[in-house]
């Protein structure tokens, strides 16, 4: 029998344990938890999800549920740059898989991935409200509109140098 | 009562209000086929998602079908079951789930067995008009269980057996949309998540999706070995279920013909785990009195109330969720444990063979005991005390292969020595047994008199939670027993609040206890069958001459020969085991 090892170093563990309490252990605001958790840590890595789940007193497999379910939430770190590729109704049909498969291409990682280096993570999201820019890319903050294929070495090129 | 009143295909009747239309059709005797749905009225176990949409019906004035398992009755209901769109929409449904399932029905374990091939039949599907793409997962192998989520359907049933009822929280559904799947946390192997094996997820399981780790060809390896001596044992509970397997009636008795078809299939010696309960029985009945003495002469160090220790799923609970109450169960080891132990050491020089010559193989109504046999502390120099352990359906199988007629076998008794036992030790397949043979035997050896009644019905039944106090000639015994673990952690908690008020307390993993073991024939949801069991574990009980655990001439003549006296040096060492915790463990890294 395997013994379940959880590694995580001091002020992380306190701050799981922290927003477990403002939340008053309370397995219905899991939900919540786990958002505040993702925005600190980036993601939500197996160790986070084991110490959620004993401190709500709920079954690991119930958070690893929810964490699956939900595609905001990611067990992938993501990188210095998330790229976010919208292929909502408007941008789809201006082409945003082409731009998708571009970036595929450019950094070789599937979606929901990270590159080696961390420094570019990619996803796909459904509509930013921006469809009179179609097809959009987020890259962190901030958004490029009606892009085309070819452009998409000319964005990533921006951030070569950080 | 409140009632209302409705009508299914121009019948009228009356039911009572929050009745759902499955539950008034089947009143009437009207037909509405199920897949996810189970209901184990006994138990009050009802599972109902609502998720794989064949049981939908057409209620009057709505324009959709509707799922009738959910859908309560209302007033003026107009409900009809079985028009054209009905039948289309589930033969619709069925043939989509198909289209997702692997046609492996002839060489799958579940085959005849099945309830998602049992449905194809009911509703004479003979083509799937729609092909697609087929889900692949990672078959999950592990040491009692094995998990092929390929075959699951998403009925969720092993979700509520694992979560609601046994509070495991192994198995939930994960991921969305056509990638979900039920499975542990991080879709781990369930040998790396918090499982006890209990079993129960296959006892619910609709295909195979959920099957046992099966030994049967390890077991007729060592059948043909001629260099081995091949022993059995067999479990309580496995004598009063064997025959459903091969369409007897629910509860009868098989115990002559099983240790007859042992002996054709080739053991060399059929012996019973029944006297390996009489044996638990004296171990674990004298630790309750010395408990109990101790306790009474005002030691406060004792640790009561003492729990039973005979069911290895419930022993992985404890261990795993539960990790500072490991000194408060009865360190005997459980009826399959204690056998191996006697077999291999005291048989084996009864036979002048070393213990690694003799094999012995249990048939258990029960998953957890193929993982129980290879825990690290039952074995010797590598050798396992019990070295293949198969469930009731694997024999039944092994039977079928070699026995013709199984209903017309003539009946034969067990072998000498270990093949002797009472009836205290076949009721330890069903909740309450196992406490009620403890009480036979402690109350004669405490009061030093004959008990006055045999049969204690304040133990018995089938409520998850029991309570009764026996009285040992004035001293007062308060004695609680649970089945299910979600019942058994309920008493648990009270332990660790300090506000438990018994002095032994009965745990078995299953509902019904052994007799709704996870290897058992499979119950297809209709507790009736774990209750007609229960009956004829009674019932063998009462037709056995000694009652009494310490009455077993053999066990009195294990005694004097090898062990001594129960408790003694070498029923430690053989009998008496210890426990491990088992929880997750945080480690703080510094940087």
């Amino acid at each position: 029998m395997s013994h379940i090892k959880i590694k995580l170093h001091e002020n992380q563990l306190q701050f799981i344990k922290d927003t477990c309490k403002e939340f008053n252990y309370e397995p219905g605001e899991l939900i919540n938890i786990l958002h505040k958790l993702q925005d600190k840590f980036g993601y939500l890595p197996s160790e986070v999800q084991e110490v959620v789940a004993n401190e709500l007193k709920i079954p690991t497999a119930k958070v690893f549920g929810v964490v699956t379910f939900y595609s905001y939430f990611t067990m992938v770190p993501k990188g210095k740059y998330p790229i976010n590729i919208c292929l909502g109704t408007a941008c789809y049909v201006r082409g945003a898989e082409k731009i998708l498969d571009e970036f595929k291409k450019q950094l070789n990682i599937k979606v929901g991935e990270s590159t080696p280096d961390s420094k570019f993570s990619l996803n796909c999201l459904r509509c930013v409200g921006a469809c009179g820019l179609a097809p959009v890319v987020m890259i962190g903050e901030k958004t490029y509109g009606r892009v085309a294929p070819d452009d998409v070495k000319k964005i990533l090129s921006e951030y070569q140098n950080d | 009562m409140e009632t209302v009143n409705i009508t299914i295909n121009n019948i009228q009747l009356e039911v009572p209000k929050s009745t759902t239309i499955l539950q008034a059709a089947r009143m009437i005797n009207i037909e509405i086929p199920t897949l996810c749905h189970m209901k184990l009225e006994d138990f009050c176990i009802e599972n109902k998602p609502a998720g794989c949409r064949i049981c939908m019906v057409d209620v009057k004035g709505r324009r959709n079908l509707v799922p009738s398992c959910v859908t309560e009755c209302t007033e003026g209901m107009v409900i009809e079951t079985s028009s054209p769109r009905i039948i289309n929409a589930r033969r619709t449904v069925l043939e989509l789930i198909l289209s997702d399932h692997p046609f492996e029905c002839l060489i799958c374990p579940k085959n005849g067995k099945c309830d998602l091939q049992s449905l194809a039949q009911e509703l004479g599907v003979r083509e799937i008009r729609y092909t697609g793409e087929q889900s692949t997962y990672r078959m999950d192998t592990s040491q009692a269980i094995i998990r092929n989520p390929d075959k699951c359907i998403m009925c969720r049933r092993c979700e509520l057996m694992c979560n609601t009822v046994q509070t495991c929280g192994v198995l939930s559904a994960v991921n969305r949309g056509f990638m979900s799947v039920v499975a542990p946390a991080f879709e781990q192997n369930l040998d790396h998540s918090p499982c006890t094996y209990c079993g129960q997820c296959v006892a619910v399981c609709p295909t195979a999706a959920l099957t046992e780790v099966d030994q049967t060809s390890k077991l007729i390896q060592a059948l043909a070995d001629p260099d081995k001596v091949v022993v059995v044992q067999t479990a309580p509970a496995v004598r009063v279920t064997l025959g459903e397997e091969f369409g007897m009636k629910p509860g009868t008795i098989v115990t002559g013909k099983m240790v007859t078809a042992l002996k054709r299939l080739g053991f060399d010696y059929v012996f019973d785990t029944d006297f390996a309960a009489d044996l638990t029985i004296m171990e674990e009945g004298t630790e309750l009195l010395n408990r109990l003495t101790k306790y009474l002469n005002g030691d406060k160090s004792v640790n009561l109330p003492i729990l039973t220790s005979c069911c290895p799923a419930w022993v992985n609970f404890f261990e795993k969720n539960f990790p500072d109450l490991i000194d408060i169960p009865s360190t005997a080891k459980s009826p399959q444990q204690m056998f191996g132990a006697i077999a291999k050491n005291y048989f084996a020089k009864q036979l002048n063979i070393p213990r690694e010559k003799l094999v012995v193989v249990s048939v258990m109504p029960c998953v957890a005991k193929k993982y129980e046999a290879q825990r690290e502390e039952f074995r010797v120099n590598n050798d396992p005390d019990v070295n293949i352990s198969i469930t009731t359906r694997e024999l039944a199988t092994l039977i079928k292969q070699t026995v013709q007629d199984f209903n017309s076998l003539p009946e034969s008794d067990f072998d000498r020595p270990l093949g002797e036992s009472t009836g205290a030790g076949a009721i330890f397949g069903t909740t309450g047994g196992v406490i009620e043979a403890a009480v036979r035997t402690a109350y004669e050896l405490y009061t030093k008199k004959p008990l006055p009644k045999i049969e204690f019905e304040e133990l018995r039944g089938m409520d998850w939670i029991r309570k009764a106090t026996v009285d040992f000639d004035g001293l007062k015994l308060n004695i609680g027993i649970a089945h299910g673990l979600g019942n058994a952690r309920k008493l648990l908690e009270e332990i660790q609040a300090g506000k438990s008020e018994f002095h032994a307390i009965e745990i078995m993993a299953c509902p019904g206890g052994c007799i709704g073991g996870g290897g058992q024939p499979q119950h297809h949801g209709k507790s009736e069958i774990i209750r007609a069991r229960q009956k004829a574990i009674y019932e063998e009980d009462r037709r056995l001459p000694l009652r009494k655990s310490h009455e077993n001439p053999y066990i009195t003549k294990l005694y004097e020969e090898y062990l001594g006296h129960p408790m003694s040096e070498l029923s430690h060492e053989l009998l008496h085991t210890e426990y491990f915790q088992k929880q997750p463990e945080i480690i703080i890294e510094n940087d």
